[in-house]
């Protein structure tokens, strides 16, 4: 803390750029930049154009498709499906997998490497290999295409993600201190509950959020499980993408532009509290810890 | 917490194990209610080890804790009633200092009033009641240091266990620390066990000394016991014998006197250690019992090496006519190439074989 | 006394494991384990063992294995995958270099494109590919701007085949092998290059010899998570590619054969394959960095 707050003070100088080298960065970041602003601009200006053929820009300009969305989309029940599933999936996800993250930061057991490799398999094949199977399984069991179908869908992916952000976090939390509450006379439960619980709340709120995020972007375990009532705001604009020409093209990229906002509030409530680096950094060691 | 009281805390036997060393082996000891009992010993020899199986914190491999005829070493930590204070504090980084306090005391559902009051009375003890609401990262090393302590004892427990805990101070504050170690023993006449590897803070502070050396216990007794006649050169050369020498003894003399010789000194030592030894043995003195002149008989013909300016006296480095190295500490101005004739009270040789 | 030697006789072996880790506290890894086990690890075994039961039991336990690298078409989709994913993955590493090397330490505007970067990380494929559709488009802005330019007299093809797949991968995956390259060159110590630099070495040795090999470890991480993203690819694919073409990837042939065939064995099979092919790359890849120094990059004391 002390050292982050020195290093505002005093405000080195930041570098600019001087060499070739450092122009040519720039200019391949800039190019880069310019396309990804390119294509969500593309989205944008396409929801609100009347019609757009072979112009830079549509002939004009309405707002009627967002409501022609809202409508034929069912956009508000899709709405109201993906908060249930992100925020459910948090929770249970953050319950499960916090525990497990203590073990693994706290305990030396031979058995160990295995266990984490089990935790990190699923984020290391792609998720429609044992999507389909866990499918298959979803249906005989009769959740294929319920609301619980998805969310179990969802939470594997997501405990691995919480277990991966959390360990670190517990570990450079000295564990002397559990061993000082022990001392004075706190149960193990008190001790997790009292102690580390109120240490930890900056981790598990990055954790919350960063499986927030990746929960709503989540695309192929919601696709493979949902059914029409089940459907999250991505699975939604990928059936609607997929089956253009059904709907006019504007009314998907409302959609999609009503799907943007969404990830981006959340996005945006994260980056308060989690930095840019720490959104993939989480699976840095895979193989070690 | 039902408050018992004890007559006899009794370690025996208690050996640790680490997957393939041994890092604490047959540690005997019974501490008296009240004693203030210091584990001293180079880093790495089993001090930690031995304070955190007494706490718990660490199942023993072998050997059996007792107070009284009471075991408590199948207890788990938060079921002794003990006391600890770490070497790095360990305080809760999220409470303030009163309740960092008052934690144990909510753990054993103390009434609200008792814990204001006890916890009051303890941060009273360690000087910081005007800190009550600062968190621990507010406070200095030697404030967070009482913290600590004031967590311990506020519990009224029945041991208290400290593991170095001075460690981390800067040498003044030590000093003055060391001071409130003493008094709040005084004051509260808690059973202590005192966990440091500088022999002097073991030496002022304990009423007895263990002396571990590789997990093994090499000498128990009071503080002048260990300092004036240890038990073998292990500790001698931790309590600061820095002369070690290896010579040949003649056998007992007159009276009890042993005759050693070697090295170009022949000298006589007084109840010697090893008792009737012959042949090779090692001989142990301080710098500080070295003086310059004959002493009874023990004199040494050196020539002056090194002199050493320390503020009070000097340490000289000397060297005998066959080339013996010694070290003594004295006020006299002697300089460099100069000779002298040094020389060793009998009791202050000892001789090991 | 006897009393006392029985009650010591049990702990012993409970201290004993706990010794060796196993104690009461081990309990809370139990659910998540269990979830793990139900829900990723029995499927994937179902999955395993359904794809040796072909449907009508056709050609006994191999019949779906052999029905798939027997078929030209299936076989391909292998093919595909590797030749969209390899090429997406090595970009994204390859170009993510040069850019963390340059953005290392305090540089303007370095939170602001970090965050920017997160954007596409976040929006994901499906809405990545919605907006390459409308803007690779034969009347989308590139193709108008590149005409404009008189670079092209016809607008490129660039969707409903490969390109349009690996330029989404490109679009989603660099960003996240950038912010990961990002983080690992962040924690190699710069008084080595330092050192190195007061020892006469130039910017480029200091990069090839010193930099280098302390990122290389990180670098063969990022690549697999990369190459995982893109060997995953799917809804690009379908929207962006030609599904029943070039850009016939594993992830569409198994959901093909599970949606549109109804044939779960089939689409277990492939699933089996896909898994394997991409662990088997992994694997190569990580077996290659257990060959590269892997320790400290802090270099001694802060
Ligand atoms: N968890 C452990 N696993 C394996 N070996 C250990 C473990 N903890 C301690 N040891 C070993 O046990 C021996 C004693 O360690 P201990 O911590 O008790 O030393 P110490 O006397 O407290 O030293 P210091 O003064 O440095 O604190 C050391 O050799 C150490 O390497
Ligand atoms: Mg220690």
């Amino acid at each position: 803390m002390t050292t982050q707050v020195l290093a505002a003070g005093q405000r080195p100088r930041k570098r600019t750029v001087k060499s070739p080298f450092g122009w040519i960065v720039w200019a391949a970041v800039i190019f880069f930049f310019i396309n990804l602003f390119a294509v969500v601009a593309a989205v944008v200006v396409n929801s609100f154009g009347t019609q757009w053929f072979d112009t830079w820009l549509p002939s004009g300009w309405t707002l009627n498709y967002y409501a022609t969305a809202w409508q034929s989309y069912q956009l508000s029940n899709i709405l109201v499906v993906t908060v249930q599933v992100a925020l459910t999936v948090v929770v249970v996800s953050l319950v499960i997998g916090a525990p497990a993250a203590y073990v693994l930061a706290r305990r030396n057991f031979p058995g160990k490497k295995l266990l984490m490799l089990c935790f990190l398999l699923p984020i290391m094949v792609p998720p429609i290999t044992y999507g389909i199977p866990l499918a298959t399984l979803l249906y005989q069991l009769h959740l294929g295409g319920t609301l619980a179908g998805v969310l179990i869908a969802n939470i594997v992916p997501a405990i691995p993600f919480v277990i991966l952000v959390l360990t670190p976090f517990i570990e450079q939390i000295d564990p002397n201190i559990e061993s000082a509450a022990r001392m004075c006379g706190a149960r193990t439960w008190q001790v997790l509950l009292r102690i580390l619980m109120p240490l930890i709340i900056p981790g598990l709120l990055a954790a919350a959020l960063l499986v927030l995020v990746q929960t709503v972007a989540l695309f192929e375990m919601t696709f493979l499980v949902s059914g029409p009532g089940s459907q999250t705001l991505v699975v939604a604009l990928y059936y609607a993408v997929f089956a253009s020409g059904i709907r006019p093209a504007q009314a998907i990229s409302a959609m999609a532009v009503i799907y943007m906002l969404t990830t981006l509030v959340v996005l945006v409530i994260a980056l308060r509290y989690v930095s840019p680096t720490q959104m993939v950094a989480q699976v840095r060691e895979p193989s070690e810890h | 917490m039902p408050k018992a009281t004890f007559s006899e805390l009794r370690l025996e036997g208690v050996t640790r194990a680490f997957a393939k060393s041994v890092a604490l082996s047959d540690l005997s000891l019974t501490v008296k209610n009240g004693e203030f009992v210091a584990l001293l010993g180079p880093s790495g020899c089993g001090k930690s080890t031995a304070l955190n199986c007494l706490a718990g914190l660490l199942p023993l491999s072998a050997g059996t804790i007792s107070l009284d005829d009471r075991r408590v070493d199948t207890l788990a930590p938060e079921r002794r009633g003990f006391g600890m204070v770490f070497q790095n504090y360990a305080l809760f980084p999220h409470l303030s200092v009163r309740r960092n306090v008052a934690f144990g005391l909510q753990m054993h559902k103390t009434p609200k009033a008792e814990i204001a009051r006890r916890v009051d009375a303890a941060l009273n003890l360690v000087q910081l009641s005007a800190h009550g609401n600062k968190h621990p990262s507010q406070l200095s090393g030697g404030q967070q240091q009482r913290v600590a302590i004031a967590r311990a004892v506020v519990m009224e427990p029945q041991v208290v266990l400290m593991d170095e805990p001075l460690s981390n101070l800067d040498a003044k504050l030590r000093h003055e620390m060391r001071g409130e170690m003493q008094r709040l023993h005084r004051e509260l006449g808690l059973t202590t066990v005192y966990v440091t590897h500088d022999q002097e803070e073991a030496l002022s502070l304990a009423d007895r000394l263990v002396v571990l050396h590789d997990g093994r216990v090499q000498q128990i007794g009071k503080p002048e016991e260990v300092y004036l006649r240890p038990v073998n050169t292990f500790v001698a050369d931790f309590m600061g014998y820095r002369n070690l020498l290896a010579m040949t003894a003649d056998g007992e003399g007159a009276g009890g006197d042993l005759h050693v010789s070697g090295l170009g000194m022949s000298l006589t030592a007084r109840h010697p250690i090893a008792g009737d030894a012959r042949g090779a043995v090692t001989v142990a003195i301080r710098p500080d019992d070295l003086v310059v002149g004959e002493v009874e008989g023990n004199r040494i013909d050196v020539l002056v090496q090194s002199v050493e300016y320390l503020g009070k006296d000097f340490e000289l480095e000397v060297q005998t006519e066959q080339g013996a190295r010694l070290f003594l500490r004295t006020s006299e101005h002697l300089s460099i190439g100069q000779r002298v004739t040094i020389g060793v009270r009998p009791d202050r040789v000892m001789v090991y074989s | 006394m006897t009393a006392a030697v029985s009650k010591g006789a049990r702990p012993s072996l409970r201290h004993r494991l706990a010794d060796r880790g196993f104690d009461r506290i081990l309990l809370l890894v139990l659910p998540a384990l269990t979830f793990m086990l139900v829900l990723f690890f029995y499927p994937a075994v179902y999955g395993g063992v359904l794809s040796f039961q072909p449907l009508g039991g056709k050609g006994g336990p191999f019949g779906d294995y052999a029905k798939f690298f027997g078929d030209p078409y299936m076989r391909e989709s292998i093919w595909n995958t590797f030749r969209i994913a390899l090429p997406a993955a090595l970009f994204n590493v390859l170009a993510a270099i040069p850019i963390a090397v340059r953005m290392r330490g305090r540089v303007r505007g370095k939170r602001t494109m970090n965050t920017l970067l997160v954007v596409p990380i976040s929006l994901g494929t499906v809405l990545v590919s919605e907006g390459l559709l409308t803007y690779l488009g034969p009347r989308g802005w590139l193709n108008r701007t590149l005409m404009g330019l008189g670079i092209i007299h016809q607008p490129i093809q660039l969707v409903h085949n490969m390109w349009g797949v690996i330029i989404s991968l490109i679009i989603t995956g660099f960003p996240f092998a950038f912010l990961l390259t990002l983080s690992y060159i962040s924690g190699i110590n710069p008084k080595m290059e330092e050192a190195a630099s007061t020892l006469g070495a130039g910017p480029w040795k200091r990069f090839r010899y010193v930099t280098l090999p302390l990122l290389a470890p990180g670098l063969a991480i990022t690549f697999c998570l990369t190459f995982v993203l893109a060997f995953a690819v799917f809804p690009s694919a379908v929207l962006l590619g030609n599904p029943a073409g070039d850009s016939h990837v594993l992830a569409v042939a198994a959901a093909n054969a599970a949606f549109q065939q109804y044939d779960y064995p089939m689409a277990s099979a492939i699933s089996v394959i896909t898994a394997v092919f991409e662990l088997l790359v992994v694997a190569l890849v990580l077996a290659l960095r257990s060959r590269l120094y892997s320790g400290s990059t802090a270099g001694g004391k802060g």
